[in-house]
C-alpha cells in the first residue's frame, strides 16, 4: 500500500522542485521516402511524418493530465537528411527543410530533429549539400533543428569539417542577425553522436533504427538539489547515495510515460535518457546541485570534481529503473538554459575554459554558449576541434551549440526567449589559431579505438 | 484503475463529504483515506477505485477542481500508477 508520505513526495516534486518529463520524442525513419525528384520526395517526408505523428501532442497531453505529470516537449527526430534526401537531383535542401518545418507545425511540435549529416571519415555529396544549406535551412525555418557529427572514437576528426562548420556557425549567425542569432541555437556539432537522443537540437534518428520509436528524456535538476539540501557536510559517499535514490524515482517516472505513450502511439518503446535537464526557471539548475555540494559557486575550484560524482550517480541510480537506457544520460550544462550558470558566469566564476574542462565529465559539451560577434570562423572551428578531441579520446559524445552574436562584445547580453533562455557573452581566448584550422585532413583515430 | 486524490488548502467544515459525495455520485468506491491538519492547512489523500466509474477520469478531474476552487481548495486526480512505479519496485 502506497502511504501518505510516497504520495506527497511524488507531488512535491513535481510542484515545488519542478520534476517533469522534458520530452517524448518520435522517431521516424524517411528512408523509405528517397525520390529523385525534390518536389516528390518533399511530399512523401511531409506525408509520412504527419501520418505517423498524428496523434502524437495528444497522447502527450492524455499522459500529462492522467498521471498529473508535465510533458512539457513532444518532439520528433528524423533520419538524417543528408541520407534520405542523397539521391534528390537538387542543388540546395532548403526546401526539404520548409517541408520538415510544415510538418511539425502540422502536428503542433515544437523542434523536429534531423537536418543532419554524419561526416566522421568523409563527405559524399549529400553530405556536402546539406551542410551548405544549413545557414538558410535555419533562418527560413522556425521548427527545424540540425547536427553534423563530424569525428568519432572508432574514425578520428574530419578536421575539413571543422573548418567548414565554423563557417557554417558563422553564416548561419549573419543570417538571423536580426533574431540575436538564434539560427545557431538550433545547430549542433558533435563528436560520438548518439542515434536515439531524444534532446534537442541535436536528435536524429539515426540509421541503425527501426522504422518508428518513441525515446523519452526525463529531468529534474531540482529534485536532486532539494535532496541534497537534508544532507549539509555529509561525506561524498553520502551524497552519491542520495543523489542514486533520487535519480532512480525521477527515472521510473520516464519508464512510465514511454511505456504508455508507447502503447497508446503503436510505436516501439526506444529508450529512456535519464538527463538531468536544466531550464532557465529558478529552481531548475545543475548549477545549483553542484553549488549545493559546497562551492561558492559553479566554475571554482572543485566543480570538475563535483560534476563527475553527479553525472556518474545520476547514471548509476537510473540505470536500473528503465528497461533501455540510452540517449545521452547524464547531466546537461546548457549555460543559456540554466539560472546558476547563468548567475556563475555573471559573477566571473565560470569561463569557457572551465566549461571545457566539465564537459570531459558531463554528459554532453559546450553548449548555448553566446560568444562576441567578431569571434573568427577558425575560432570557433578551433573550439569544436578541441571538444571533439575531448570526445575522441574519453570515448563519449562531446558537442558544440556556441552562438557568435551579431554586434554583440564580452558582457553584452542577449536574450533568445522560452526554453532557449538568456545569457551573457562570455570571454574568447584572443590568440588565433587561424593556421592550425587551414591544415585541413583528418585526425586519426586513436589508439583505443583498437579494440578488436 | 485506482486513483489518488489530493486534496490541500484551509480547512472548513464538509471537505471530506464534498469529495466522498462527488465520488458516490460516480461510482467511485473510497480504498483509503489519509487526511489531518497542518497548521490549519487542510491536508487529504485518498485512494479510490474508478472499476465501476460512470465518469472518465478527465471529467473527474474537472468537476473536483472546479469545485475545489470555488471554496479555496487544490484537488488534484492522478492515476494511481505515477506513484506506484516511484516507489515501489
Amino acid at each position: 500500500m502506497l502511504t501518505i508520505q510516497d504520495i506527497l513526495e511524488t507531488n512535491r516534486m513535481i510542484a515545488e522542485d519542478k520534476l517533469d518529463v522534458r520530452t517524448i520524442t518520435l522517431g521516424i525513419s524517411l528512408r523509405d521516402c528517397a525520390h529523385p525528384d525534390l518536389d516528390v520526395f518533399c511530399r512523401n517526408i511531409y506525408d509520412k511524418i504527419t501520418h505517423t505523428a498524428e496523434h502524437l501532442v495528444r497522447v502527450g497531453e492524455d499522459i500529462e493530465a492522467e498521471y498529473g505529470i508535465p510533458i512539457i516537449n513532444k518532439r520528433i527526430s528524423v533520419t538524417p537528411i543528408a541520407i534520405a534526401a542523397e539521391s534528390c537531383r537538387t542543388d540546395t535542401l532548403v526546401p526539404v527543410a520548409e517541408a520538415l518545418d510544415k510538418a511539425a507545425q502540422a502536428v503542433g511540435v515544437n523542434f523536429l530533429g534531423g537536418f543532419s549529416a554524419l561526416v566522421e571519415k568523409g563527405y559524399t555529396h549529400g553530405d556536402r549539400r546539406l551542410i551548405q544549406s544549413i545557414p538558410e535551412a535555419l533562418a527560413v525555418t522556425e521548427r527545424v533543428c540540425s547536427s553534423v557529427n563530424l569525428g568519432s572514437t572508432k574514425h578520428g576528426i574530419n578536421m575539413d569539417c571543422v573548418r567548414e562548420m565554423g563557417e557554417i556557425i558563422k553564416k548561419t549567425a549573419a543570417l538571423t542577425a536580426d533574431r540575436d542569432a538564434l539560427g545557431c541555437a538550433k545547430l549542433v556539432v558533435f563528436c560520438n553522436s548518439v542515434e536515439d537522443n531524444p534532446f534537442m537540437a541535436g536528435a536524429f534518428h539515426g540509421v541503425g533504427e527501426g522504422e518508428t520509436a518513441v525515446n523519452v528524456g526525463v529531468s529534474g535538476p531540482g529534485v536532486v538539489k532539494r535532496a541534497l539540501e537534508g544532507y549539509k557536510g555529509a561525506d561524498f559517499g553520502t551524497i552519491a547515495e542520495i543523489i542514486k535514490k533520487t535519480s532512480f524515482k525521477i527515472t521510473r517516472v520516464g519508464q512510465l510515460v514511454a511505456q504508455e505513450a508507447s502503447k497508446r502511439l503503436g510505436v516501439p518503446f526506444g529508450i529512456v535518457d535519464l538527463s538531468l535537464a536544466p531550464t532557465p526557471a529558478v529552481g531548475d539548475s545543475v548549477a545549483y546541485i553542484l553549488e549545493e555540494m559546497g562551492l561558492e559557486s559553479c566554475g571554482a575550484p572543485g566543480t570538475t570534481a563535483a560534476l563527475a560524482l553527479l553525472n556518474d550517480a545520476v547514471k548509476k541510480g537510473g540505470l536500473m529503473a528503465s528497461s533501455f537506457v540510452g540517449g545521452l544520460s547524464g547531466a546537461f550544462i546548457p549555460v543559456s538554459e540554466d539560472a546558476g550558470m547563468i548567475a556563475a558566469v555573471e559573477r566571473g566564476s565560470l569561463s569557457l575554459e572551465k566549461l571545457e574542462a566539465m564537459t570531459c565529465v558531463c554528459s554532453v559539451g559546450l553548449d548555448m554558449i553566446a560568444v562576441p560577434g567578431d569571434t573568427s570562423a577558425a575560432t570557433i572551428s578551433a573550439i569544436i576541434a578541441d571538444e571533439a578531441a575531448i570526445g575522441m579520446i574519453n570515448n563519449k559524445t562531446t558537442a558544440v551549440r556556441i552562438i557568435p552574436v551579431p554586434g554583440k562584445k564580452e558582457g553584452d547580453y542577449v536574450e533568445f526567449g522560452g526554453l532557449l533562455g538568456h545569457s551573457p557573452i562570455l570571454a574568447v581566448n584572443r590568440f588565433q589559431s587561424h593556421d592550425f584550422i587551414a591544415r585541413g585532413g583528418r585526425i586519426p583515430a586513436p589508439v583505443r579505438s583498437l579494440t578488436n | 484503475m485506482k486513483i489518488v486524490v489530493t486534496v490541500v488548502g484551509e480547512d472548513r467544515v464538509g471537505i471530506i463529504a464534498m469529495v466522498s459525495g462527488i465520488l458516490a455520485e460516480n461510482q467511485i468506491n473510497i480504498n483509503n483515506i489519509n487526511q489531518n491538519i497542518v497548521d490549519g492547512f487542510f491536508n487529504m489523500v485518498m485512494i479510490a477505485d474508478m472499476a465501476a466509474a460512470r465518469i472518465s477520469l478527465k471529467d473527474l478531474q474537472k468537476i473536483l477542481r472546479e469545485r475545489g476552487e470555488a471554496i479555496g481548495l487544490d484537488i488534484k486526480v492522478q492515476h494511481e500508477d505515477i506513484f506506484r512505479i516511484m516507489h515501489r519496485i
